[in-house]
């Protein structure tokens, strides 16, 4: 056994049948043993050309990824990536959103896997497209194929031009599978994938164009909104008549309460009076919120434990560091609320949804309606930024649960600031138990780490019931199961990035996935990246600190991946690491970490200033995505991670009394706003000849573990709870 | 009924007296760049000039609008003649869902009225109100820079932002 490639088959035991299953709903992640011959990313699960791209007479070229659009800019990724391979011009390049059952089931948009799965299959959809035309050109016409060039879609031929994409889109000629013999570009070749160009999406959007499915306008359309319990789990027990204003009606099916009207003003106000007639019975289920860590102790005691890598010997042990980490629940926080629209005509209903897979979420709507998935028709529409599993899915349901009130007549449903901050799901609270053997030269001769969490997936489409969260209040209701978390080869969930990739002699990681579940959990960012990297972090700066050695150099001296090395070498070069001033009150930290074990690397140098709270000011981050297909993309979705991670290591945290979620607006779930935010500068270490490997989630995990670096350097305090508030550090020194 | 100026031109909007001025733009007035965030004036999606003055639309009653000149996003600049700032966001591709930039842009035009050269600190405090989940903060001043060296002196500027007093004393910490 070597290295994190050793982790457990990709099985899920039902934790109450004790059935295993082989996963489903993880797409290319986790391809089926199918016999068949490999294709690139989604292709392989979606192997027609035309589910993937069409060419019309008119000289463009439509796109159909499964991928969608979250404010990553994948489509314009996509759309530079399909020019390139088909020799025309950007321009000519429209990607359609995501929807079924047209497009491709790519599963969930997730996991920094959109340009690896769908870039991966439309770069070799596309080259296969370009040569099935260029063989029928050159039948039609006699020239050779090996004469023939393409320029914007136009065929050369020694004597001139001898026809088009165009002039042939007649879209039998992709009716076809795609084999593995199609030859994309080599790297050299490439002239639109690797440069910045501007994204597609962005001129609408300082425009102020109708862009989100929230500006969907059809005819007819009611405005709905939810009436949610006062209390988790608690069943609406009676509801008073009354008046209500305009044409506003009540939609109930058990503890399912909305209310439609024609207005948006009627709509609120009616919601209001209906809150006001409800009559609930509720309990407390929620753990006391003080107590949080010891809860999860306990109910670890309770779990599912098992071993993610066990592997080494170690030496002779001069001196062992037990360290325990926590981080709270986190919330996405995304700027709108969750919205989606639905109308019923006759048994199906077309839904319109920010959801990042619009196939799991139509297998759950199925299940949560009781209809045949064929009835259930998904069509993508953009929201707000989306950093995992928010509300997007389960706004869905409530859609076309109100919507089938009212047969025939589209309904807009939009979740206010208060359930899109207090209902969607939330990252879960983690404990990470971590012991480190350091031999007689300071060197770490053993980890052994314990990460105790509730599952990081709760997403739709993967198990044998809906987990969208009215599905467990309707009046023949659907039981709420613990997340599970993706399987290791899938990247994990709560043990995800916990295999040091450190030089190790012997490494031994556990997880413990908890079985009961009080606040519904599932995927952002990361998954259990952000706490994991940060406490084998920690313990490489204390490490380093007792052997009298530079955090830089104590880590180096442990890897042997040059491309980990890379990156280390590259920001320490760009922060000026190793001349780096000692300033009273501020500190630098360094923070690393590849993305899954399998993807992007990212070294991130904070600089933070200690005031009556922490502020971090500057970050410096070097990056190893791959191949890179738009700079400017990757920078941005780096500076993102960033950001947000710089939040959560300072900022976040969900609060809770005994029965409801209580950080559900703004002031009680601040996030870092301008004046605070970091500069950040992003240096990418290009690779044009290696595979893609994702850029979303790379760097916000390093960038937590290197705040809490500068912390130590400012104020001699290693944090051990997320975030690094004032009380949280002063519990670290006491 | 309510009258008032919506982007330079006179609008009647027929909404009762619980509507917001953030409903009746999205929903008579048709408009969709005042985006709804959170409807307690913390996010600042909502945001349009009313009187030049940066002001959240999800509190404010469409009633007491009457009269007035309300400019949102729509009203800064077209594809074919933006306004500086849109144009600069584009070259600094400052974005990336953009839920918050139809906000930002009517408070960063308020500012550049107000000062047409200003500091970092004067842009970030001057976009405080506004929350970006996305991160794209960094490249969001870096634009606001940009468009402030673009811009003609503020006599010479267009629209109805350059006419505004943008008081950003007014929206911090609100």
């Amino acid at each position: 056994m070597s290295g994190p490639s050793a982790a457990p088959a990709p099985q899920l035991a039902d934790p109450l049948t004790g059935r295993t299953t082989p996963p489903s709903g993880f797409g290319a992640a986790m391809p089926p043993v199918d016999g068949k011959p490999r294709l690139p990313g989604s292709l392989h699960l979606n192997r027609r050309l035309s589910q993937w791209l069409s060419f019309h007479a008119d000289g463009r070229v439509t796109i159909t990824p499964g991928k969608v659009e979250l404010g990553q800019g994948i489509l314009t990724t996509l759309s530079q990536i399909a020019a390139d391979e088909l020799d025309v011009d950007l321009r000519r390049v429209t990607a359609r959103a995501a929807s079924t059952p047209d497009s491709p089931d790519e599963a969930v948009t997730s996991g920094s896997l959109s340009t690896q799965d769908s870039g991966g299959a439309l770069r070799h959809a596309c080259a296969a497209a370009r040569a099935i035309f260029t063989e029928v050109v050159a039948q039609r016409t006699g020239v050779p194929l090996a004469s023939i060039t393409i320029e914007d879609g136009l065929f050369h031929g020694p004597a001139g031009p001898i026809g088009s994409y165009w002039e042939l889109a007649d879209q039998a000629l992709l009716e076809c599978e795609a084999t593995p013999d199609a030859r994309p570009k080599p790297p050299g070749a490439r002239r639109i994938a690797g440069t910045s160009v501007a994204r597609i999406d962005l001129p609408d959007k300082v425009f102020g164009a109708a862009r989100y499915v929230h500006d969907l306008r059809l005819p007819g359309m009611l405005q709905a909104r939810m009436v949610r319990p006062p209390a988790r789990r608690a069943v609406l027990t009676a509801l008073r008549d009354g008046p209500l204003p305009g044409d506003a009606r009540v939609v109930r099916d058990g503890s399912v309460l909305a209310v439609l009207a024609t207005t948006e003003w009627d709509a609120e106000a009616a919601a209001a009076r209906v809150a006001a007639r409800a009559a609930w019975e509720a309990q407390d289920t929620l753990p006391e919120q003080a107590l949080l860590a010891d809860w999860l102790r306990a109910a670890a005691a309770r779990g599912e434990r098992s071993d993610i890598l066990r592997e080494g010997e170690a030496g002779a042990v001069a001196r062992t560091l037990r360290r325990s980490f926590f981080r709270p629940y986190l919330a996405h926080a995304s700027v709108a609320p969750s919205c989606a629209v639905a109308r019923w005509e006759g048994d199906t209903v077309t839904v319109w949804t920010h959801s990042q897979g619009t196939y799991n979420l139509r297998a759950d709507l199925a299940k949560a309606l009781r209809c045949p998935p064929e009835k259930v028709v998904v069509r993508h529409m953009e929201g707000a930024g989306c950093y995992g599993h928010n509300g997007a899915d389960d706004v869905a349901l409530d859609a076309a649960l109100a919507a089938r009130a009212v047969p025939g007549i589209p309904v807009r449903m939009l979740w206010s600031r208060a359930e899109e901050l207090g209902w969607s799901p939330f990252s879960p609270a983690m404990l990470v138990d971590v012991e480190a053997d350091l031999d007689a030269a300071g060197n770490v001769a053993a980890w052994r780490s314990h990460i105790i969490s509730n599952g990081h997936s709760s997403r739709p489409g993967r198990a044998t019931e809906p987990t969208l969260l009215s599905a467990s209040m309707l009046a023949e209701p659907f039981a709420v199961k613990p997340s599970i978390n993706p399987p290791m080869a899938a990247g994990g969930g709560a043990p995800r990035n916990g295999v040091p990739l450190y030089r190790f002699p012997a490494r031994q990681v556990e997880t413990t996935r908890l079985l009961e579940m009080p606040v519904r959990t599932s995927a952002l960012r990361g998954l259990g990246a952000s706490i994991n990297v940060w406490s084998i972090e920690s313990l490489m700066d204390e490490a380093a600190a007792l052997a009298g050695t530079d955090p830089l150099e104590y880590r180096l001296r442990h890897l042997d991946d040059p491309r980990a090395v890379a990156v280390l070498a590259r920001v320490a070069a760009v922060s000026n690491w190793r001349e780096r001033p000692k300033r009273e009150g501020w500190g630098m930290g360094l923070g690393f970490a590849r993305y899954k074990n399998s993807g992007a690397w990212a070294a991130v140098v904070a600089e933070v200033e200690a005031r009556e709270r922490v502020l971090c000011r500057r970050l410096w981050i070097a990056g190893d995505v791959g191949e890179v297909v738009n700079p400017d993309g990757v920078a941005n979705q780096f500076e993102g991670g960033a950001i947000h991670g710089a939040s959560v290591a300072l900022l976040e945290e969900v609060r809770f009394d005994r029965r409801r979620v209580t950080s559900d607006s703004w002031e009680e779930f601040p996030i870092l706003r301008f004046s605070e935010v970091p500069k950040v500068a992003v240096d990418i270490i290009a690779r044009p000849d290696q595979p893609f490997l994702g850029a979303g989630e790379a760097s916000m995990a390093p960038t937590i573990a290197a705040i809490a670096g500068g912390i130590h350097e400012a104020l001699g305090v290693r944090p051990r709870a997320l975030p690094f508030t004032p009380d949280n550090l002063a519990e670290a020194t006491a | 009924m309510v009258q008032f100026s919506l982007n330079g031109a006179p609008v009647a909007l027929d909404v009762p007296p619980e509507a917001s001025l953030l409903q009746a733009l999205r929903g008579p007035a048709g408009l969709s760049g005042p985006r709804f965030g959170c409807g307690t004036e913390r996010c600042g999606s909502c945001m349009v000039l009313l009187d030049g003055v940066p002001s959240c639309a999800c509190t404010l009653a469409a009633e007491s609008c009457a009269g007035r000149a309300v400019v949102t996003v729509e009203g800064l600049g077209t594809r074919e003649a933006p306004h500086p700032l849109q144009a600069a966001f584009l070259a600094e591709q400052a974005g990336q869902c953009g839920y918050c930039l139809s906000g930002i842009l009517v408070s960063a035009a308020a500012l550049l009225a107000r000062d047409p050269a200003p500091a970092e600190e004067a842009i970030r405090a001057a976009l405080d109100p506004h929350l970006c989940r996305c991160g794209s903060h960094n490249r969001i001043i870096r634009a606001v820079q940009r468009a402030a060296r673009a811009m003609p002196a503020p006599s010479d500027s267009h629209g109805p932002a350059a006419t505004g007093t943008g008081d950003v004393n007014r929206m911090a910490g609100s």
